[in-house]
């Protein structure tokens, strides 16, 4: 069994639904069902083989190279198994994912991991606005899992989530973590204007001192042994986290406009 | 049966199936993780009036503890399980949340059909009085409590399981100091074991009750068949050289654990033999009725 591998023709005009696409709706389908699936793209539905070469047969890892940034919805609702996308990705990459591993080597566009729910999800490039964010309308953004970014991501990353990890060894843009309700962010990189603006409860983890609004309060220097404890949980991922292992952070605590059990806790 | 001269008695020792736990306390260091274990299963000898049997089963190292700083694992033994909550509520609520420096993990993992999940800091955490703090990391939910000191860390929940209680051996001497000094050997070999504790003070009880009493509302008193100052009066179990009986009683997480720790509790008295006074080793039992196990001594010793 190899990898069923979905490498792209050309680049469409318009943007693609990736979501029938994922490792537990194709298992069990043979070859000539994957190829008849219908995915929309624009206003109209083309056939999976219109726009994909379709190669190898094993669904539960499904490999999807010379991607573009025009593939939206990949990994929806996934709740198994294994998606590597090479290239870049569209928008709502692993929406409601539930469970699996969603890899990206690329950089991958807004509302990255909305709606997740668990499973793991690494991307190797930079995400853009909304990373685990709530869709309009939703009152929860990410809801579990782990996701690693190697890259930048940009803003509102984290608003609204509501539980999981989501790890970012570049920068991030403004209102980070913003009307979060818990979870945890860590941003090794620097961090825009406004973080954590109407947090309300959740963790924060920054390695320089960020630009603070007026309704983030400073709660002194503190040696927090919870942190050995989570940063041992890191241990097996493939981020620069993994190494870490100081336990001596400075305590802002956050946004008092908004209940105010948030933290912001700053390694120095 | 004679091993060094000690007669080991063709009788057994009568347990009961109990609840048990384990927690792990850790601290700065050893000193404090062990004040917070001391303290803990303290006033914990005898289900018959304490609630629980509890003690220190061993002491970790950093590298064995979850949040790796110097630990301490507690086992709790208990009739029932509502019991057992309750006690362990209790006792980690105002022996371990009070102790400087502490955090307490589940000492049990897992959830199946032999492991049950029950409340180790679930209830604990009210006292943050809402500035209480939920992590999950690695499919378990902790909680960081803020307290005077800094934070207690402490786990959810932690593993119950079906045990043992009331494994035990009588060590028959021909002075109270000989059987002392064969009790505390034995006492020092079966630390080194995992997954028991020996409940009572040091490990060692002189009291060994007896079912009933001449006294209606008394359900056990003392043991007088093993009573050396009785011996003209009663139906006495001891032979006239005797002068003193002392009695280690063991809770196990199994029995297979309760047999290890009984057979090294005994080599250990037996190897300063009938030269230092050891006389005879015999175990307590109500004639195989009461208990679900019994450990034949000289099963166990061949």
């Amino acid at each position: 069994m190899s990898a069923l591998t979905f490498t792209l023709k050309t680049q469409p005009q318009q943007r693609v639904d990736m979501s029938p696409l994922t490792p537990d709706s194709l298992a069990g389908k043979s070859a000539t069902d994957i190829a008849a699936i219908e995915l929309q793209c624009g206003n109209r539905k083309l056939r999976t083989d219109a726009l994909f070469n379709i190669s190898g047969d094993d669904a539960s890892a499904i490999v999807i190279s010379n991607a573009c940034g025009k593939l939206d919805f990949i990994g929806h609702g996934m709740k198994s198994g294994s998606i590597t996308v090479h290239g870049g990705a569209g928008s709502y990459l692993g929406l409601g994912m539930k469970k699996g591993t969603l890899t990206v080597h690329g950089n991958v566009d807004a509302f990255a991991a909305s709606g997740m729910a668990g499973g793991m999800m690494h991307i190797h490039g930079n995400v853009g606005d909304f990373l685990a964010a709530a869709l309009p309308g939703d009152r929860k953004g990410m809801k579990g899992g782990t996701v690693l970014i190697t890259g930048n991501a940009g803003d509102r990353a984290g608003d609204q989530m509501r539980r999981g990890i989501i790890l970012i060894e570049g920068n991030v843009g403004a209102y980070c973590a913003s009307r979060m309700l818990a979870g945890t962010i860590g941003v090794m990189g620097s961090v825009g204007e406004f973080i954590g603006f109407g947090m309300r409860r959740g963790t924060l983890l920054l390695f320089s001192q960020p630009q603070l609004h007026a309704t983030i309060q400073d709660c002194g220097l503190h040696t927090l042994p919870f942190l050995s404890l989570m940063f041992k949980s890191f241990r097996a991922l493939q981020s620069k986290f993994a190494t870490l292992d100081k336990n001596r952070v400075r305590r802002y605590a956050g946004d008092i406009a908004n209940d105010g059990k948030g933290e912001i806790l700053v390694f120095l | 049966m004679i091993i060094n001269g000690v007669q080991i008695d063709d009788t057994f020792a009568e347990a009961f199936g109990v609840r048990g736990t384990r927690v792990i306390i850790t601290a700065q260091n050893h000193k404090w993780a062990n004040i917070a274990a001391t303290t803990m299963t303290g006033f914990a000898t005898s289900v018959i009036a304490c609630g629980v049997e509890a003690g220190i089963e061993r002491e970790l190292g950093p590298e064995e503890t979850p949040d790796g700083r110097p630990g301490v694992s507690v086992l709790l033994f208990a009739m029932g399980s509502a019991v057992l909550m309750k006690q362990l509520e209790t006792r980690l609520g105002q022996c371990v949340l009070t102790c400087p420096t502490t955090a307490a993990f589940s000492g049990i993992d897992g959830d199946s059909e032999m492991v049950t999940r029950i409340n180790l800091g679930k209830n604990l955490r009210f006292f943050g009085d809402g500035f209480q703090i939920s992590k999950q990391f690695g499919g378990k939910r902790y909680w960081r409590v803020p307290v005077m000191d800094g934070e207690f860390l402490t786990e959810e929940t932690t593993g119950m399981v079906r045990a043992v209680g009331g494994g035990n051996f009588l060590i028959l001497a021909e002075s109270q100091p000989q059987a002392l000094a064969a009790c505390e050997a034995a006492i020092e070999a079966m630390r080194k074991l995992p997954n028991v504790i020996m409940p009572f003070p040091g490990g060692v009880v002189r009291s060994g009750s007896k079912v009933g009493s001449k006294y209606k509302t008394l359900i056990a008193s003392t043991n007088d068949a093993f009573c050396p100052t009785l011996k003209g009066i009663t139906n006495t179990d001891l032979s006239p050289e005797i002068e003193s009986v002392m009695e280690i009683v063991i809770d196990g997480l199994t029995e297979e654990d309760i047999r290890k720790a009984t057979r090294a509790g005994i080599a250990a008295a037996c190897e300063l033999g009938a030269s230092n006074g050891i006389k005879r080793v015999s175990a307590g039992n109500y004639g195989g009725k009461l208990g679900q196990f019994q450990f034949h001594l000289r099963e166990i010793m061949a």
